[in-house]
């Protein structure tokens, strides 16, 4: 019998776990979908993946490893999280250089409130998952407003330069543009934020309850958590969208080309 | 024959950064004063040249002087602002055309505005309308009022009735005599001949990047040269 006991379903319930994407597979092969590979190798991966991370946070989180041991850690988050975004978002000049200040820019805001506040004990154990929420939930947001302002960039350079033959300064043509890349990368959060509880218990949530937690602790924990991810997603995009915006013109107030863009 | 207002240009060389250069080497006085029409085949710089006045783009060699400065002596805003430009699609911004008008000028009063259109021949009664109800040709009139807020000395024209039909042409023409008339300088791009005669005061004839020829439509129709006379349309 599978028990959950302090949040451990045992490597059986693991395997046991399996039996769903069994289920998939075989709706796959049933309708004829091809997607067998690909879910087989994703669920492989996800769980070499996860072994590996589960492993190393063991050294990472207990309440006698030094707190540095986190904030490499977090670093290390960070350091990917802005090469993702810059394989996601190739043509945004600088973007590797972007997300790295956009993404420890919101860690550090974030963190900042959280601990500053006294609202979580500063440990591994806080320190990490936290940060990972704000860095992972800012990942999408961020590629989005990305390429959203690219894309005003090419498309809208009639528009750009006719607010610049007015003599207006590169702030002022593209504001209107920055403004909606920021709103486009920032309704899907505030939707979810409207719709938890009511559509979906979040993953922190269930985390706790699953662990033992009281649910009316648990759901504290999530509202707090709910906030910051939208606090790290407004702050994440914001700084990825002014830096974007001051490397898409020149000193002059010139809207550049594609080819005069400096990259990383 | 070169007025205050004429633009110098100093062996500049212009196009794209890393790119062969379109426009060569090019020493050019572009008259400010009534009409000058940039007139050439396809891809010979007109355009590029154009550009360089406002510095919507800068040369990758050589200066530009206007008005006794270097264009990169002045801060772009207010050298955009004295050397206005409409382009050859009309670049409407979201709201009415007041909303447009305003771009241009924050705090325009309803006074004024209706005074600005009125001088483009535009019935003041646009004003509250949606930008993108207007026809092509009042659209185009309607960049130019906009343009006008800024009073500009010049007034720069990167064909703006290719993409008007023939009676919004004429009166997109007209309002360009108008206004060189009026004091406010034009300088017109046109792949158009016949556009060209009726328009130019001082023309300019580019090919392969180079000038092949300035000066009035009359000295232009007498040219030894068989492009340049193709160029102004010479009977």
């Amino acid at each position: 019998m599978i028990g959950v006991e302090q949040g451990d379903i045992g490597i059986a319930g693991l395997a046991a776990s399996g039996i769903l994407v069994a289920v998939a597979v075989a709706i796959s092969l049933w309708r004829q979908l091809g997607l067998e590979r690909s879910l087989l190798w994703a669920s492989l991966r996800a769980l070499v993946q996860l072994l590996l991370v589960g492993w190393v946070l063991q050294f990472v989180v207990d309440p006698d490893d030094p707190l540095i041991f986190s904030v490499l850690w977090i670093v290390a988050m960070v350091s990917f999280a802005a090469y993702t975004t810059s394989r996601r978002a190739a043509d945004v000049p600088k973007v590797l250089r972007l997300s790295l200040l956009a993404y420890t820019a919101s860690a550090i805001v974030v963190l900042g409130v959280l601990f500053g506040f006294g609202i979580y004990d500063l440990e591994g154990r806080t320190l990490v998952p936290l940060a990972g929420m704000v860095i992972g939930n800012s990942l999408a947001a961020t590629v989005l407003v990305s390429r959203q302002l690219l894309i005003a960039a090419t498309e809208q350079r009639g528009v750009i330069e006719g607010r610049l033959a007015l003599g207006l300064s590169a702030t002022e043509a593209f504001q209107p543009h920055l403004r909606q890349a920021l709103r486009t990368a920032l309704v899907p959060q505030i939707e979810s934020t409207k719709a938890v509880g009511i559509v979906f218990l979040p993953g922190a949530m269930v985390g706790l309850i699953l662990a033992g937690v009281d649910p009316a602790d648990a759901v504290k924990v999530q509202v707090s958590v709910m906030y910051l991810v939208l606090g790290s997603v407004a702050t994440t995009t914001a700084v990825m969208s002014l830096g974007i915006s001051r490397e898409l013109f020149t000193p002059a107030q010139q809207l550049r080309r594609p080819t005069q863009r400096t990259d990383d | 024959m070169s007025s205050a207002d004429a633009f110098e240009l100093i062996s500049v060389d212009a196009g794209p950064v890393g790119g062969d250069p379109i426009l060569r080497s090019i020493d050019l006085v572009v008259p400010a004063n009534g009409v000058t029409v940039l007139a050439g085949p396809s891809g010979a710089g007109k355009s590029t040249l154009l550009r360089l006045l406002n510095r919507l783009d800068d040369p990758v060699a050589g200066e530009i002087r206007w008005r006794g400065r270097a264009l990169t002596e002045w801060a772009p805003t207010e050298l955009r602002r004295q050397v206005a430009m409409v382009f050859q699609r009309p670049p409407l911004f979201a709201g009415t055309v007041l909303d447009n008008l305003r771009v241009a000028l924050a705090d325009v009063d309803a006074e004024r505005a209706a005074h600005v259109l009125e001088h483009v021949g535009l019935d003041s009664e646009l004003l509250d309308h949606e930008a993108d109800s207007l026809s092509g040709g009042e659209a185009q009139r309607m960049c130019v009022a906009r343009a006008l807020l800024t009073d500009p000395a010049v007034l720069l024209a990167d064909e703006p009735t290719a993409a008007l039909d023939r009676a919004a042409r004429a009166t997109v023409e007209d309002l360009g005599r108008m206004l060189a008339d009026s004091g406010v300088a034009v300088i017109w791009v046109s792949h158009d001949t016949d556009q060209l005669r009726r328009l130019a005061d001082h023309v300019i004839v580019l090919a392969d990047g180079a000038v092949r020829a300035v000066g009035h439509l009359a000295e232009l129709d007498a040219s030894d040269d068989p492009l340049v006379r193709q160029s102004v349309g010479a009977p």
